[in-house]
């Protein structure tokens, strides 16, 4: 992913890993299925979400009130999780999430973050001129939609449910899915039917 | 009571049981024009933007130990969490009327608003 760690990274690592286990507040085992919880997570689980919720009004309406318990029920362990928080667009409201003060993301159901997302000029533009950055990524709003830029500076996470594209009446939930990608997740893109689906 | 500290996971996690919330929905707030990273070491979770501006809040959300003391290892009271809603171009001198920001603030850093809520905008 980066560069590669370090001897003396590594021999860090190991002495805290060490150190939190004589203390008794971690075990090798829960470092080790955190870090395959973490490496499962991707934003296909976002995706089944959003597509799920477009289908059933009831599923819809608890991911609204509790993220995390959604996710829960569709077998994502949310244990140790922040709390997450379901931004609803709907006509005429869009949702854009950022973190200004740092990074933060729901990667218990996104994955981990892209590097853009992180980036200085991201978090810094993103809240002050979301228009300019929504146009840069070719993402064209309804007219007369406001935006509503989430920064997320605390013990939430947040995600977006974009609204359902048109010409998708009758799809299968793996076929919805499949529409919503990982940055129509956070703002930065809307689902998109392909033109060879829409010539159906 | 034992002072709440961060989960196992070392993530904060809400309390079942409820802190008393001084703001409600709707409310209209002022976010402290305080700036306590010009007296020393801080880990403040309020953005600079933000700070003297007046916002509406839109919802409670639960409370968690206030990460200004998580941050250097105190002893963390819970703090009551809100979303808060600001109109977007009056931060920046420009933008697009009816655009919004909504951002997580601590009760500590709310005051009420001296300007009364807006009629049906």
């Amino acid at each position: 992913m980066s560069a590669p760690a370090r001897p003396e990274s590594i021999a860090r690592l190991e002495k805290l890993v060490a150190a939190l286990k004589a203390k008794g507040i971690v075990t090798e085992q829960e470092i080790a299925d955190r870090q395959a919880s973490t490496d499962r997570a991707s934003p296909e689980i976002g995706a089944r979400m959003v597509a799920r919720a477009w289908l059933d009004p009831e599923w819809r309406a608890l991911l609204l009130r509790d993220g995390a318990a959604a996710a829960e029920q569709m077998g994502v362990s949310m244990a140790g999780a922040p709390p997450l928080g379901v931004l609803e667009d709907k006509p005429g409201l869009h949702h854009l999430v950022v973190c200004t003060l740092c990074s933060c993301y729901p990667r218990a159901v996104l994955g981990y973050p892209p590097s853009w997302y992180k980036s200085f000029e991201y978090r810094s533009r993103a809240v002050r001129e979301p228009r300019a950055v929504l146009a840069e990524w070719g993402t064209v709003l309804p007219p007369d939609t406001k935006i509503r830029v989430v920064d997320s500076t605390a013990d939430y996470r947040w995600m977006v449910l974009p609204m359902r594209p048109a010409g998708t009446e009758g799809w299968s939930e793996d076929r919805l899915a499949a529409l919503v990608t990982r940055d129509a997740l956070v703002g930065v893109a809307l689902p998109q039917v392909p033109l060879a689906a829409a010539a159906e | 009571m034992s002072a709440p500290v961060a989960g196992d996971s070392g993530q904060p996690e809400p309390r079942a049981e409820p802190v008393a919330a001084r703001f409600a929905a709707g409310d209209r707030i002022r976010v402290k024009d305080d700036w306590p990273e010009r007296r020393g070491p801080c880990h403040i979770r309020t953005p600079h933007y933000l700070r003297g501006r007046e916002g509406t809040v839109q919802a409670v959300l639960g409370a968690f130990p206030n990460p200004e003391d998580l941050a250097f290892a105190r002893p963390a009271p819970l703090r009551v969490l809100y979303h808060v809603l600001f109109d977007q171009p009056p931060i920046w001198h420009e933008g697009t009327e009816g655009d919004t920001v909504l951002v997580e603030i601590f009760e500590h850093w709310l005051e009420p608003a001296a300007t009364p809520a807006k009629e049906a905008a």
